[in-house]
């Protein structure tokens, strides 16, 4: 088990690197513009003068490989830059922003574990009834909404018309201030492990080994509980690792919403007034956070199933 | 082959959202940017404005049938491209194996360590808004399934006698890919094309609320939801009707793959007594 985790660990360091090669790149393709834009207002073109002090101050005027170089022997301490409108170091930035995130992550994540699983397991164990074709019905629409305009109309019944909760911001960090965000970021996780769930479950249910268990006069509740929830928490637990990653990428339109101060709302007002630093190493961090959470999926998964170390 | 309820149920929404893309210039009541009129401005639904009036004054029901054309057009262009990098990537790396297997593989595999909206986002950040910029960057997003299925599909086309036979009539590499292969897994890279296109409309919804995607006047559904929050409170029907329609159609698509997939691989089948 040490082996495989420790292999499972050194293989995310080769995607990382590949991957800030890759943000490298294609903010490296149209070379001189970032500095324009950064200053052009729309109406007049940038003062060339601004534009040759920023170029100068941030080395952008150097040869490519040369920006490559430091680039990388940036980050290789740890330094991601300095962004471009503030002039503070980028990681102090995302630094400031990650405990929101991974709040508001955490929560709907957990907000969807708690609601859609045991859904499709009930789904699962009465196929056909109501229940379950209310829950299928439910998550095949979870899965197509736009879930910031969920999340506008949850914010117009319950903060707006009811005035249950807050509309939007952080306010002091309150529990309430986070239920409207994470109950939107949550509902495709939510939709997407209620299938997986039932599936699942079905798949398990109609196995060689669970009639065996009812043959050898094993109660239903012991058949569940020892065979089914064991064998579909595999499956359980891949899912909520695949759907993390588009959970992360949601998280920036939800963040933007709902006026939350984490990295997605860094990301999106950095792309706006196109501070590359900050955008490229917002990227960076995000990746890493979503490769970490796939390696502890995978290691969880192996703890669980003993036939994956095998592969 | 028989398709069950979901499926016509999702050929129906599409065929809806083609019709009102299509049939926008004959149909809608008024121009989707130029009746612009401040003193008709957020005007609750009635018999002019069946889905009201927006902050311009501007009908949200014709905004709403000419941003099919946008939101069909990001799918399918989007799809389209993805299909074909994801072809040409996974079957040559299925078929010739060796170091460019390696290499998709790797490829592949750092593309899915991105989450998806992330690197749209990045290539938009690069590009500047707009269309263009926005079908390039959805383009490039969702190649890595399809790249991995055509790639498994190769690998075991690659071994069937009519592909065997091709070989030894001395077929080119590129014909045997393109005339015995490719036909042959079509099936299910057109149900990740469809699922593939709901997504694809989903995230130009989000970049184009986020003020990435499409710019303001032209209707986009995202962008119409745009200044939706500061409204909502006065004028919820400018925020309902755009996200309604984002939400049948991306319902279609996703009824529509479901289906196509049910009925091309019968073990995929829900389960259903």
């Amino acid at each position: 088990m040490l082996r495989f985790t420790l292999r499972r660990i050194l293989q995310v360091i080769p995607t990382v690197v590949v991957v800030a090669l890759l943000i490298f790149v294609i903010f490296s393709v149209v070379p001189g513009t970032f500095a324009a834009s950064l200053f052009a207002d729309g109406k007049r073109a940038a003062d060339p003068q601004m534009i040759a002090r920023l170029n100068e101050e941030f080395g952008l005027n150097k040869p490519l490989m040369e920006r490559f170089v430091t680039y990388v022997t940036d980050l290789a301490q740890f330094d991601l830059g300095t962004s471009f409108r503030t002039r503070q170091p980028v990681i102090d930035l995302i630094n400031d922003r990650m405990g929101a995130s991974l709040q508001l992550a955490i929560a709907a994540m957990v907000f969807a574990l708690v609601v859609g699983v045991p859904l499709g397991f009930l789904a699962a164990l009465r196929p056909g009834s109501v229940l379950d074709t209310v829950t299928m019905i439910g998550a095949v629409s979870g899965l197509s909404m736009p879930q910031f305009w969920l999340g506008l109309l949850m914010m117009y019944l319950f903060a707006l018309q009811l005035n249950w909760l807050p509309s939007f911001g952080y306010g002091d960090g309150s529990f309430r201030n986070l239920i409207l965000p994470a109950v939107t970021l949550g509902v495709t996780p939510l939709a997407l492990l209620a299938r997986t769930t039932r599936a699942g479950v079905l798949d398990v249910l109609n196995a060689d080994f669970i009639r065996t268990a009812h043959s050898k006069g094993m109660s239903e509740m012991k058949v569940v509980r020892w065979h089914v929830a064991r064998n579909a928490l595999v499956l359980i637990v891949t899912t909520v690792g695949l759907q993390f990653g588009s959970l992360i990428g949601q998280a920036v339109v939800i963040e933007k919403l709902f006026a939350w101060p984490g990295i997605g709302s860094l990301l999106v007002d950095s792309v706006a007034i196109r501070d590359i630093p900050v955008v490229q190493g917002t990227i960076l961090v995000i990746v890493l956070w979503f490769l970490l959470i796939n390696t502890a999926v995978d290691l969880i998964y192996a703890a669980i199933d003993p036939r994956i170390k095998q592969e | 082959m028989r398709f069950g309820f979901n499926f016509w149920l999702g050929a129906g929404l599409t065929v809806l959202v083609i019709l009102a893309g299509i049939l926008a210039p004959w149909i809608a009541p008024f121009d989707p940017v130029l009746d612009a009129d401040l003193m008709s401005s957020e005007l609750p639904p009635d018999a002019t404005f069946w889905f009201g009036t927006d902050a311009q004054g501007r009908d949200v029901y014709t905004r709403i049938l000419y941003g099919a054309q946008i939101s069909l057009t990001v799918g399918i262009v989007s799809q389209v491209i993805n299909s074909m990098i994801g072809i040409t990537l996974g079957m040559t790396a299925g078929y010739w194996g060796g170091w460019w297997d390696d290499l998709v593989n790797g490829l592949t595999n750092v593309m899915l360590a991105i989450p998806s909206l992330i690197f749209a986002l990045a290539v938009m950040a690069v590009l500047g808004p707009g269309l263009p910029s926005l079908l390039i960057a959805l383009g490039l997003t969702n190649w890595s399934w399809t790249c991995r299925i055509a790639r498994s599909s190769t690998l075991s086309l690659k071994s069937q006698g009519y592909v065997q036979a091709a070989q030894t009539l001395g077929y080119g590499d590129l014909r045997i890919m393109f005339t015995q292969i490719l036909p042959n897994m079509m099936g299910p890279i057109l149900v990740m094309a469809t699922l593939g296109m709901g997504s694809a409309v989903l995230s130009e919804a989000a970049l184009s609320f986020l003020g990435l995607g499409i710019q303001p006047p032209f209707p986009s559904w995202g962008s119409m939801l745009t200044d939706a929050r500061q409204l909502i409170q006065l004028a919820p029907w400018v925020a309902i009707f755009p996200g309604l329609a984002i939400f049948l159609s991306v319902l279609g698509f996703n009824l529509l793959g479901d289906g196509l997939r049910d009925s091309l691989d019968p073990h995929m089948r829900t389960r259903k007594p």
